[in-house]
């Protein structure tokens, strides 16, 4: 789960990490009100899940309350790399004096949490790594060990980081440590962390995704998900635990397991058509959850024809066959679905469908063949 | 031979008395795996068909010589037990948890590895060896013994896989179903050593998806030191970045992850990549040339 800017930066607050006092608005009127409670310089910046947005106008700096109006309005609703801006921060202005880069990642290959540290901040850290690697130090922890003190001091020293400056520095990077480990995340980001006039670092921007499989430990970061920015099928999708992702296309996909979902989309692609989602029922799905899942994939208006495509191992194919089938007693299903069932009980599965003979359903033996019959039933809807 | 799941497997099911335990328990016995012993904290002195249940994992151990351990709870309770039967001497665990927070697998992960103990998954389908053991929940029935040791992050692309290469009268040695998590305890290199080493696979036969860069690594080393013929897919070709496609560990990060990328590396390395199950099966019948 991704956070936002603010609730980052919530958490880095509780953490003991300074942060510019702020206030979140989710209009113009909010927005001018919180300039006025913060008074002086402030920055309206978009929260979006997204990067790019300075350069997409979504950050402004402004003096005073009707500034900050104005500002709020030129950037609630703007598109934000196909973000819609919904809400902002408002802060206080800094006087920066220099510009850092921090982060920890969730190293898969090394199986450790790595830390980056450069001199070189607000730019973006890609380009950092490919053009002075030798200014981007990088440091892994050995989890069994955690965070200690000379993690930092070889960060900071690799870094080039100027020895006056360390004492204030290190101490913001146990406790982002802290944030990381204890909270489950997958990735913290500061960008920039900036040295103010006064000598003393603060954190300008915060990017933070926790471990989805963990929220269970952090129910106040998932009562943080913003429901209303969701997806509207991805929404529904999450609630019947179904794992669903848009994609663009118009031939609806279902199936069991994430590799085999997966594959089913490149052969959607590979035989000319266009995929319109990914939607993996899990495992030993029982009939109720089948029927939820084809209306969610159905309830995207783009959708022309459904491709259902299951190897039962602990699903079974006449459990698949029944929900399918009760589905399609339920409502009205407006596209052709296209079946193919193949593993535990698929024989079963295939005479339910046979004896039931709804016409909106053709029954294919192999994946490929399936994968063509709904790219071609999508194309004469069109 | 076969590799994880053999004739000398004697499986422990922590979790045995719940309903996925219980079923797969039951499952593994009626293929013919020595099941032993099931966990379940206060349920010691009760059995499941047969089967006695023990409070912990060393007293199954102690009293039934339990060597491999079948993992079946809730995510929230995985690391223990997984810490718990690598505590008690157990020298293979297989988890099948999906949601294990991926922070408790760093934990494991390098407390494991250090011991030399193998740990199959989380969030995978087990090892099947056809005709000989089944150790998790792998549909056995599509699979039939042969000479392709098959290695997959996926469990229903490891069945269509297994079906179409059942399908042109190939069988398998051994299925080892790595799991989609972003931390696992046996990886795509790891799965290829014990291949090498193991006298009944002839031909390896590789899935991967999207996310990570085990792939990518299991290039080099299928060129440094695999001798035997290796034939890949992977899966996720068509997902959009930033986006969890199922499994925990199947994301596109930044550039990095990518179902080319991957195709790219396994290529450069003279391994054959299919871009969808048929055509690597295609690819597995040509090689073999039956």
């Amino acid at each position: 789960m991704d956070l936002y800017e603010h609730q980052g930066k919530e958490l880095f607050a509780r953490a003991g990490i300074p942060i510019a006092d702020g206030r979140v608005a989710f209009t113009s009127d909010e927005a001018r009100a919180g300039a006025e409670d913060l008074g002086g310089r402030v920055v309206v910046k978009a929260q979006v899940l997204t990067g790019g947005r300075g350069k997409a106008g979504g950050v402004k700096v402004v003096d005073g309350p009707t500034a900050a109006h104005e500002a709020a309005d030129a950037i609630l609703g703007l598109d934000i790399k196909g973000h819609v801006t919904r809400r902002l921060l408002v802060e206080r202005a800094v006087a920066i004096a220099k510009e850092y880069y921090v982060s920890i990642t969730f190293d898969r290959a090394a199986k450790m949490p790595l830390l980056m540290l450069t001199t070189m901040g607000g730019m973006d850290v890609e380009a950092v790594a490919e053009e002075h690697p030798d200014r981007l130090a990088r440091l892994h922890v050995d989890p069994a060990l955690g965070y200690r003190g000379f993690h930092g001091q070889r960060l900071m020293s690799a870094a080039g980081v100027p020895v006056e400056e360390r004492k204030a520095l290190a101490p913001l990077l146990a406790a982002l440590y802290g944030v990381f480990a204890d909270g489950d995340c997958m990735l913290v980001e500061v960008n920039p962390l900036v040295l103010l006039d006064d000598g003393t670092f603060l954190a300008a921007d915060a990017k933070v995704t926790v471990d989805d499989n963990a929220l269970y430990r952090h129910p106040d970061v998932e009562a943080m998900r913003d429901l209303a920015a969701a997806d509207p099928q991805e929404q529904a999708a999450r609630e019947a635990d179904l794992a669903y992702v848009k994609l663009d296309g118009d031939v609806g996909i279902l199936g069991n397991g994430a590799g085999l979902v997966m594959s089913t989309v490149d052969v959607i692609a590979q035989v000319g058509g266009r995929p319109a989602n990914f939607c993996d029922v899990g495992g030993g799905a029982s009939a109720d959850k089948i029927a939820t899942a084809l209306g969610i994939v159905l309830s995207d208006d783009k959708v022309r024809s459904v491709l259902f495509n299951i190897f039962g191992g602990i699903t079974r194919g006449d459990e698949v066959a029944r929900g399918l089938l009760g589905a399609l007693e339920q409502s009205d299903v407006r596209a052709p679905i296209v079946v193919r069932l193949d593993g535990t009980n698929a024989a079963e599965g295939r005479a339910l469908l046979a004896e039931a003979a709804r016409p909106e359903i053709t029954v294919e033996e192999t994946m490929l063949g399936a994968a063509e019959t709904a790219v071609r039933l999508a194309g004469e809807a069109r | 031979m076969a590799v994880i799941a053999t004739a000398d497997t004697r499986l422990v099911v922590q979790g045995i008395t719940g309903r996925e335990g219980a079923f797969h328990a039951l499952r593994n016995r009626a293929y013919g795996t020595q099941v032993v012993a099931g966990v379940t904290p206060g349920k010691a002195g009760e059995d499941v068909e047969g089967i006695p249940v023990f409070d912990s994992v060393a007293d199954a151990v102690d009293r039934t010589g339990a060597n491999t351990s079948l993992v079946v709870v809730p995510p929230r309770f995985a690391a223990d037990a997984i810490l718990e039967a690598a505590d008690a001497g157990v020298g293979q665990i297989v988890c099948i948890t999906e949601g294990v927070p991926a922070h408790d697998m760093l934990e494991v992960y390098h407390y494991l590895r250090p011991r030399g103990i193998r740990l199959l998954g989380p969030n995978c389908p087990g090892a099947l060896s056809p005709g000989i053991a089944n150790v998790g929940i792998i549909p056995a029935e599509v699979f039939s013994p042969g000479p392709i040791g098959l290695v997959s992050r996926s469990g229903t692309l490891t069945y269509q896989i297994g079906g179409e290469l059942a399908a042109a009268g190939l069988g398998n040695s051994t299925i080892i179903g790595i799991g989609g998590d972003p931390v696992i305890g046996t990886s795509f290199i790891d799965a290829l050593d014990l291949f090498q080493a193991d006298p009944e696979t002839e031909f390896i036969v590789m899935v991967g998806e999207i996310g990570g860069t085990d792939e990518e690594k299991a290039a080099d080393v299928i060129a440094e030191r695999i001798t035997k013929p290796v034939v890949a897919y992977i899966a996720g070709f068509e997902a959009p970045p930033g986006k969890t496609m199922g499994h925990a560990g199947a994301i596109i990060s930044g550039s990095s992850g990518t179902a080319a990328a991957k195709k790219a590396a396994l290529e450069a390395k003279g391994v054959p990549v299919g871009t969808n199950p048929t055509e690597a099966a295609r690819l597995v019948v040509e090689r073999l040339g039956r």
